[in-house]
């Protein structure tokens, strides 16, 4: 059960932020969405407040829509071990400019999911201190989940069309 | 009940097979054959694989030299885990593109003669992991002698490849490693 609703949640927040909008509850999952001037602050505030509580990152992502105007945002999973919430917030940018500030100040923990978020999505998080890819290889020069680029390899010789008649 | 014994074990000795001879002249007191017959013999019984398992094959390899499959009744008993006193690189499991140039690292680090084999069909032709982190076969990155198919294979299909490795190690003349061919393969993997 648990200990704040997201009805109080979304309200103390609005309260601070003007900014912040709601994005629904799937699956009971209160989410937000900010801008990435704003985004630092909100963490701050979700992590330090003597009631919310979100003292843990459970996850920092990225999502690409093609066919959106800010194509890439960045997401970020919170949770309240106190309260047993958890809360997701979301940052959309423009494919031309990447830039968001790093939330390595509020958790070390965000480095390597910074690291990944970059290597996999090419967000560039302003403030990390060591953003270089960390699962793919060093000398890849693309970001493969991004929509563009094919998941497929183009060195894979036994699924030709012509081995099955096309 | 002595005797019986004896005769009991007498029937099992003779269930053992020993390797025959290679084909040669035979007379009194002699016998010739060609050095690479005989070299060829002695490798082929005594390989010393280094296993290189990332996934599922690796399970299936660590069947086949359990007790039931015995690759060590094949004179592979010994597991070399120093690339440097292995003859025979088994690559077993799906190879990242991460992963390649530590796996052409451990090839290199191998004195000829050597042999690879490619367990599976990751490590053959990148399997059901048609992305873009994934090498789409071991042969992309260093020369492979024999691939074992299956997804994974069983342990009898990785006895019948190594047994082909050991068809290779009997009929390899002592020179191939030496012939402009065979550094033409290896040059066009850029190795040397």
């Amino acid at each position: 059960m648990t200990k704040i609703t997201n009805e109080e949640l979304l309200n103390s927040i609005t309260a601070k932020f003007a900014g912040v909008t709601s994005v629904g509850e799937p699956f009971g999952l209160l989410t937000i969405e900010t801008s990435r001037e704003e985004i630092i602050d909100l963490l701050t505030f979700l992590k330090t407040d003597a009631k919310l509580q979100f003292i843990f990152l459970t996850d920092i992502t990225a999502i690409h829509y093609p066919k959106q105007e800010k194509q890439i945002g960045v997401i970020y999973h919170l949770h309240s071990l106190v309260n047993n919430v958890r809360i997701r917030v979301k940052v959309f940018m423009d494919e031309n400019d990447l830039h968001i500030p790093s939330a390595t100040v509020l958790w070390d923990g965000a480095n390597w999911m910074e690291r990944e978020t970059y290597d996999f999505f090419g967000v560039l998080f302003d403030g990390h201190p060591d953003l270089r890819r960390i699962l793919n290889v060093d000398d890849m020069t693309v970001f493969p989940m991004r929509k563009e680029f094919p998941l497929e390899d183009p060195n894979r010789v036994d699924k030709r069309d012509y081995f099955f008649g096309r | 009940m002595l005797t019986d014994n004896f005769i009991l074990f007498v029937q099992i000795m003779s269930d053992i097979q020993i390797v025959e001879a290679p084909p040669g002249v035979e007379g009194s007191g002699f016998f010739a054959t060609s050095i690479d017959k005989a070299i060829g013999l002695a490798r082929s019984y005594s390989l010393w694989p280094l296993p290189f398992a990332t996934s599922c094959c690796g399970i299936e390899f660590m069947a086949t030299m359990a007790s039931t499959y015995d690759l060590a009744r094949f004179g592979a008993e010994r597991m070399s885990f120093s690339p440097r006193q292995a003859d025979l690189l088994m690559v077993m499991g799906t190879i990242s593109k991460k992963m390649g140039p530590v796996l052409r690292q451990v090839y290199l680090q191998m004195a000829e003669p050597r042999w690879v084999l490619a367990m599976g069909a990751c490590a053959s032709s990148g399997g059901i992991f048609d992305t873009y982190s994934v090498l789409q076969g071991i042969d992309e990155i260093i020369p492979v002698d024999v691939y074992v198919p299956g997804c994974p294979p069983r342990p009898e299909a990785v006895i019948d490849g190594f047994m082909q490795i050991q068809k290779l190690v009997q009929t390899e003349s002592v020179r191939r490693r030496s012939s402009p061919e065979y550094q033409k393969l290896l040059a066009s993997y850029g190795i040397q």
